[in-house]
């Protein structure tokens, strides 16, 4: 198993959305490698032919009946807004402008 | 587009396009869904990603996708998985989207189009099911304004395969998937409110080459002409720079409609990781065969079918292929051809009509309905459904003029009447006593009294001056109030001006 570099670390904290200091990226260099490295013995399992486990309980996904209830006031919605202009969540400007955004 | 840009380079152009599905609540939570509704009203805890709320699939969700890839013939999944999509990004509260990754609901199937009066299928990857994110508003200022309200709406994202070979056959593969998802009731897919958005991915390759060249991805085209529109100008845009001996950047690119151009998404830089993963709040989904069975023996006549219908009527391809496209004047066709059969019935023993058959019936019907009336409802921007001229209405004026009791310029005149009044066109025909001249001896006397009125021209006639007949003809239509018989009405100029 290959040591984590601070570039991974620096990777996966932008992807987190994570500030971090050069001290505590260091320190997470070290802590994930041991989290990966004690992952690594799993590795050690023969698993040919084993379907992946995703779930824990043995069940398959239950289905709700297509059908509308009440939803929150618009002044419950907008509580934990950093900031409310017009009804909306006002929040720094985003690059995309299109104003769709699921991809 | 210049042709001399296609004939050296080939477009290869793969589409994604998202279909918002029509139910009455969200994919994961039974917050309502309504276009136009006040900011934020439309939200539940599931749908503010509030810690501990849980999704609860939507069935109907599932029915209208399982629907859709039955139409194009996908492979249903009997098992498929959700999975979480990461991003940061205000419109998805969550910090992810749940959307399908590696086991989709569907895989494979086709979309069918006619496109340059020919028929194609276009191959699709695959069709999977997702929640739609919430909308952005950018202001003048330094700020975005966020609305919730589309978030959480179920979508299927359609995928298709690099097999769409120019901008045309892109905007008639939209217009396809369209007509396909309102035909199955499963989408009101309305552009203009984004219940349907195309993003898609172009490159080009030298005419004759196997391999794909790099690509761009186009986002934000959010109308049938735009479609056509952005590709046909990053084709452009490619081709100049390949020409220009440069290479494609790898990039995603926002159309801009208003501007009818496109700019580079900067800012991408970091390679995006979307760090997929099984929703472990979702366990497997599973569609079992009886739900398959039951939901392929309710699908309605699908826009291919009825477009080979159609054409087996007698219809020329590019006609069926305009009555296919929008299921309302489908509709609206079918019923009118009924009400004429309906009329053929009763006029049975009527062997003028007989020896034309159903299928000039049929393409008479389609030219008047896909020319005058549509033109109309275009002109003034309305909804076939919302048509003044019944189906009816139009299919009892259509026989007179085949049968040939009023011409066809009356019966022009009478749809536009009709059509601005809503009165029945044959009521408007029997009231003003429009129907033609066919008695050979009332059309005969208005001939000699043209001949008579005009001497000089029926001695150049007679001179040599065969062309004059038109002029003829002309005043005894004029005349006749445009009701006299033409055909007859020239048989008979001809007979005394002869004589």
């Amino acid at each position: 198993m290959d040591a984590l570099s601070r570039e991974d670390v620096e990777q996966i904290a932008l992807l987190a959305r994570l500030a971090l200091d050069d001290d505590e990226v260091e320190r997470m260099r070290v802590d994930l490698a041991a989290v990966l490295v004690h992952m690594d013995a799993l590795a050690e399992v023969d698993t040919t032919g084993v379907e992946p486990m995703t779930h824990a309980v043995p069940m398959d996904l239950r289905l709700r009946d297509d059908v509308a209830a009440p939803s929150l006031p618009v002044e419950v919605a907008l509580r934990g807004a950093p900031e409310v202009v017009d009804d909306c969540f006002s929040v720094p400007h985003i690059i995309d402008k299109s104003g769709t955004a699921a991809s | 587009m210049s042709d001399d840009v296609l004939d050296r380079w080939e477009p290869v152009i793969g589409l994604e396009v998202h279909v918002q599905l029509a139910t009455a609540s969200k994919a994961f939570s039974s917050s309502a869904i309504a276009f136009g509704a006040p900011p934020n009203s439309l939200t539940d805890p599931v749908v503010l990603g509030l810690p501990g709320a849980l999704p609860v699939f939507n069935r109907r969700a599932l029915e209208h996708a399982v629907r859709l890839g039955l139409a194009v013939g996908a492979t249903i999944r009997r098992r498929s998985r959700f999975a979480r999509k990461h991003y940061f990004y205000p419109d998805s509260p969550k910090g992810y989207q749940i959307s399908q990754y590696d086991e989709p609901l569907c895989e494979g199937g086709a979309i069918e189009l006619v496109c340059g009066g020919q028929r194609r299928a276009v191959r699709l990857t695959r069709i999977h099911l997702e929640e739609d994110a919430g909308k952005n508003t950018h202001t003048a200022g330094t700020t975005s304004l966020v609305d919730l309200n589309r978030c959480g709406v179920p979508l299927v994202e359609v995928v298709s395969e690099p097999d769409v070979r120019s901008a045309e056959e892109a905007a008639e593969y939209m217009r396809a998937l369209h007509a396909l998802v309102r035909y199955l009731g499963i989408s009101e897919a309305d552009m203009e409110k984004g219940q349907m958005r195309c993003d898609a991915n172009v490159s080009l390759r030298p005419r004759g080459a196997t391999a794909y060249g790099t690509r761009a991805e186009l986002k934000n085209i959010n109308s049938f002409r735009f479609v056509q529109k952005a590709i046909e100008h990053e084709i452009l845009r490619q081709a100049r720079i390949l020409d220009g001996g440069g290479t494609v950047v790898q990039e995603t690119r926002l159309w801009d409609g208003a501007a009818g151009t496109s700019q580079s998404l900067r800012g991408k830089e970091e390679a995006l990781d979307y760090r997929y993963f099984p929703d472990p709040d979702l366990p497997v989904l599973v569609v079992d065969d009886a739900t398959i069975d039951g939901l392929r023996a309710g699908l309605p006549e699908l826009p291919m079918a009825r477009l080979d219908r159609l054409v087996a009527l007698g219809l020329a391809l590019d006609d069926a292929r305009t009555l296919m496209v929008d299921r309302d004047l489908g509709d609206y066709f079918d019923a009118a051809l009924q009400a004429r059969g309906d009329a053929a019935l009763q006029a049975r023993g009527d062997a003028a009509l007989a020896a034309r058959g159903d299928a000039a019936a049929a393409r008479s019907l389609a030219n008047w309905l896909v020319g005058d009336l549509l033109g109309a409802l275009n002109r003034d921007g309305r909804a076939v459904a919302d048509s003044p001229v019944t189906p009816a209405g139009l299919a009892a004026l259509v026989r007179l003029v085949d049968d040939d009791v009023i011409s066809g310029k009356i019966a022009k005149d009478v749809l536009a009447r009709a059509y601005a009044s809503g009165e029945a066109p044959d009521a408007i025909v029997e009231r003003e006593g429009l129907r033609q001249i066919t008695d050979a001896g009332a059309i005969e006397a208005l001939a000699r009294q043209i001949v008579e009125a005009n001497p000089k021209q029926a001695a150049q006639y007679r001179g040599g001056k065969d062309n004059l007949l038109g002029f003829f003809v002309g005043q005894l239509m004029k005349a006749s109030g445009g009701k006299a018989n033409p055909q007859l009405a020239s048989e008979l100029l001809r007979k005394l001006l002869a004589g």
